[in-house]
């Protein structure tokens, strides 16, 4: 019995990106005997984790037709903070006053660091009216060079094991940064299907001038998307800074790539209004499986970079072709 | 001169247009009439060379012909000027005339020399009184539009295809499109005119085919032809023309502005709307006319709170000041705003019908910070059942909807605010006879429930129609307030600047 295209097309590419994870894993799989075992599993999800945080938050500026390129640096920033204040403190010798940090602490200064520099981006995009390309990659060197200055060109070590377990621990049997990014996208998740919140983000994307006529407040939303974006790669900072015990100055660094692709291979598009989160998560396991697999075949660095760009492009166009016939 | 046989198109299943027959004739304007949707613009896009893939031929002065690309059609001599002009904003109109055409010196270089002379010389045929350096920015889009002419002469096309070439120009312009039309007539070219506007039709087209559901139902002479006659055609039955009942009760007022002023954005001691004031009655249709740049659109945009910066004035809803600083204002006070350009600020295109309808009212669709889809749904289901919206349900995205059920989900996303005033912006632009009647109805039944309407328009027949009262502006002031039984005579008197 032959089943006609037609009838198939729609299931074939609402599920397009999952079947590519698919065929990608049954690849390597074939290929490599070390790629389906548990703690290989266990190990991909947990790299995955801090690109799913930070292209959660991409997702959002993306699909308000916007860019952050800053995440990397906002990243590195924000767990350089954290570590900084966990292993030092303020100290202020004039006042002879010396303020200590609590693990929680240092997170909570972490988080807060990335949601105010998030929180400028969208000042600046909001009231100057600037393209967001040019005012988050004006943050983007900002961050990194503020990043310089803070750890004074070295990594910051020695955090703690408390600190360290938020990265390495686990937590009934699952890596705690793979729950953390879990709920991170469940909350999202929920924010874009169930609140008016995520309608706007939508609306504001598909088509900024019927949004405002409707009375969406853009420029408070456009804030938010800019905030939760740099709070979700403060998430990743602290994740990375505690997997490694360590705040690398250059943490981070093209971050920013990793996560568009994400969130484009996710099938959100660039010019905004559509997308969703669900999809940028599988775009982030499409490139971490994807990553795993060149590994652990043994292929060169450099041929790497190669095989991922040439997995960007194919997403692209076959989402393109895709949606044309809508 | 061009002929049509069996033309079928389908896209991913949907037929737009099943064996279309037609004919165009040289030295005569060939009428295309249908409802949005009928066909007309995938015909047009064919035959232009748009849509190189169909089944069904095309015969060119006899010739069978099957264009790959528009610029196949243009060098074999079919010309079309699309609703949206194809002209590059920053160029001269010598460089848009020749793009992609220049001339050259035996050097190499380009012979702008030749080329000034040779637009000249259309300009001159056209009666363009601009100089050929003139950037198309500084034209109107009357002048626009000649340029796009002068470009079809330039490579001699025969068939020159004008989709709905009035619809946003003033009527002193439409006159000149007219009289360049009836030379291209003497010159024996063949035209092909799209248009809504029956008026219009009947006194430019010699010959008309109508399509229907992407069929040609029927052809012939224009001569003998009346309004219901075409009107019948297009829509398979006969539509009953509307007219209000003009109310004598006294009405309470709803809305009144005073002294509404708006600044020019750039030239701030200039303003663009001067010392407006007036009043909107409860249950009252104000028609406000105006030609184009008289400051119709700006005055209902400041009064839904587009321009604060630039505004003062005093605003009064039920007798009670209202400061409006954002549309979200506006809104809260009872005001919606119908805009111009649908596709951009009515809708948000790529979302769906649902979505499109609640957006303005969401907040009362949220229960413990959560929106609550089942009311959402019925919201949208209600009103896509009241409004007749045609849409295979209300999931479909907005996108795939004709002109006129796209103005419906426009005017369902703002009655699903209650407004006590409801500000319409050309609410017919680009519809069909059938949705156009649909939507005057509503709009009467909304005044009756004591609902107030002001409605923008450039057309007088729409206002004569539904207006209780007419204002007239001109040049960013208002000129006058007329009966609606004044005369088009007088409302058009008042509406030419006076400044000329």
């Amino acid at each position: 019995m032959q089943i006609p295209l037609q009838t198939y097309r729609p299931v074939l590419l609402k599920f397009q990106s999952l079947i590519a994870l698919l065929i990608l894993c049954v690849a390597i799989g074939l290929l490599s005997d070390k790629f389906f075992t548990v703690a290989n599993g266990w190990n991909v999800l947990r790299q995955i984790s801090v690109n799913v945080c930070i292209s959660v938050g991409m997702t959002l500026v993306v699909l308000t037709a916007g860019i952050d390129l800053s995440v990397g640096s906002v990243l590195a920033l924000s767990g350089a903070i954290a570590a900084g204040l966990l292993r030092n403190g303020i100290e202020l010798p004039a006042n002879n006053l010396y303020i200590g940090f609590t693990v929680f602490g240092a997170i909570v200064a972490g988080l807060l660091t990335g949601s105010v520099l998030g929180g400028f981006n969208g000042w600046a995009i909001t009231r100057f009216n600037l393209p967001p390309f040019v005012a988050t990659l004006a943050m983007l060197t900002i961050a990194r060079g503020l990043t310089m200055l803070w750890t004074e060109g070295f990594p910051i070590t020695g955090l703690g094991d408390s600190f360290t377990f938020l990265g390495t621990g686990w937590f009934l049997g699952i890596p705690l940064p793979v729950w953390i990014s879990g709920g991170i996208v469940l909350v999202v998740v929920l924010l874009m299907d169930q609140t008016r919140f995520g309608r706007y983000v939508y609306a504001i994307g598909g088509s900024e001038s019927a949004a405002r006529l409707s009375g969406v407040n853009i420029n408070r939303i456009k804030m938010l998307v800019y905030t939760i974006a740099g709070g979700l790669a403060a998430v990743g900072g602290l994740l990375v800074t505690s997997r490694l015990d360590s705040a690398q100055p250059n943490a981070g660094t093209s971050y920013e790539l990793d996560s568009i692709a994400a969130v484009v291979i996710g099938g959100t598009s660039l010019s905004g209004g559509r997308g969703s989160i669900l999809g940028t998560v599988q775009g982030a396991v499409i490139i971490g499986v994807l990553n795993n697999g060149l590994v652990l075949l043994n292929v060169s660095p450099f041929w790497q970079q190669v095989v991922k760009g040439i997995v960007i492009l194919l997403a692209v166009i076959i989402d393109k072709s895709s949606s044309r016939n809508d | 001169m061009l002929i049509a046989e069996n033309i079928t198109k389908r896209f991913a299943g949907v037929t737009a247009l099943e064996n279309v027959c037609l004919e165009f004739q040289a030295g005569k304007v060939n009428a295309v009439i249908g409802e949005n949707g009928a066909g007309k613009s995938t015909l047009m896009k064919i035959l232009s060379g748009v849509y190189p893939d169909y089944e069904g031929r095309i015969l060119f002065k006899g010739q069978p012909v099957r264009f790959a690309s528009p610029r196949e059609a243009q060098d074999g001599g079919i010309a079309i000027i699309h609703q949206e002009l194809n002209l590059i904003p920053y160029l001269s109109i010598t460089e848009n005339i020749f793009l992609g055409r220049e001339l050259t010196t035996q050097w190499g270089m380009l012979d702008r020399k030749a080329m000034r002379l040779r637009t000249q010389q259309l300009l001159d045929r056209l009666k363009l009184t601009v100089s050929p350096e003139t950037l198309v920015a500084e034209l109107k889009v009357g002048q626009q539009q000649v340029v796009e002419i002068a470009k079809a002469l330039l490579i001699d096309s025969e068939v020159i295809i004008m989709d709905e070439p009035t619809s946003a120009i003033s009527e002193s312009e439409v006159e000149v499109l007219f009289s360049i039309i009836a030379d291209l007539k003497k010159a024996n070219k063949t035209i092909v005119y799209i248009s809504h506007k029956l008026d219009e039709l009947f006194k430019m087209a010699d010959r008309f085919v109508v399509l229907r559901d992407g069929k040609s139902i029927e052809s012939g002479d224009m001569r003998g032809m009346t309004h219901d006659d075409i009107i019948r055609k297009m829509v398979g039955r006969s539509v009953h023309a509307i007219r209000r009942k003009v109310g004598s009760e006294l009405v309470k007022p709803l809305l009144t502005v005073k002294n509404l002023c708006l600044k020019h954005p750039v030239r701030t001691q200039e303003n663009l709307l001067k010392n407006i004031s007036f009043q909107v009655g409860r249950g009252e249709i104000v028609g406000i006319f105006g030609l184009m740049g008289a400051g119709r659109t700006e005055l209902l945009e400041t009064l839904f709170g587009l321009h604060p910066k630039r505004t003062s004035s005093t605003i009064e809803l039920n007798g009670q000041k209202i400061k409006v600083n954002k549309p979200a204002d506006a809104i809260e006070a009872g005001l919606a705003l119908v805009p111009e350009d649908r596709k951009k600020d009515g809708l948000v295109l790529g979302l769906d019908v649902r979505t499109n309808i609640s957006l303005t009212n969401l907040r009362s669709l949220e229960q413990g910070g959560f929106l609550n889809k089942t009311k959402e749904t019925a919201l949208a289901k209600k009103y896509v059942a009241d409004l007749k919206i045609k849409t295979s349900s209300e999931k479909q995205t907005a996108r795939n909807l004709s002109g006129g059920n796209q103005q419906k989900i426009v005017l369902s996303k703002w009655l699903a605010t209650n407004p006590k005033l409801l500000m319409l912006d050309e609410p017919t632009r680009g519809i069909d006879v059938n949705a156009k009647n649909e939507i005057y109805k509503l709009i009467l039944q909304l005044a009756d429930e004591g609902m107030g309407i002001l409605v923008v328009s450039s057309e007088l027949p729409e206002i004569l129609a539904i207006s209780d009262r007419i204002l007239v502006m001109s040049e960013g002031c208002l000129t006058s307030e007329l009966s609606v039984d004044a005369s088009e005579d007088e409302i058009l008197k008042a509406a030419i600047p006076q400044t000329l």
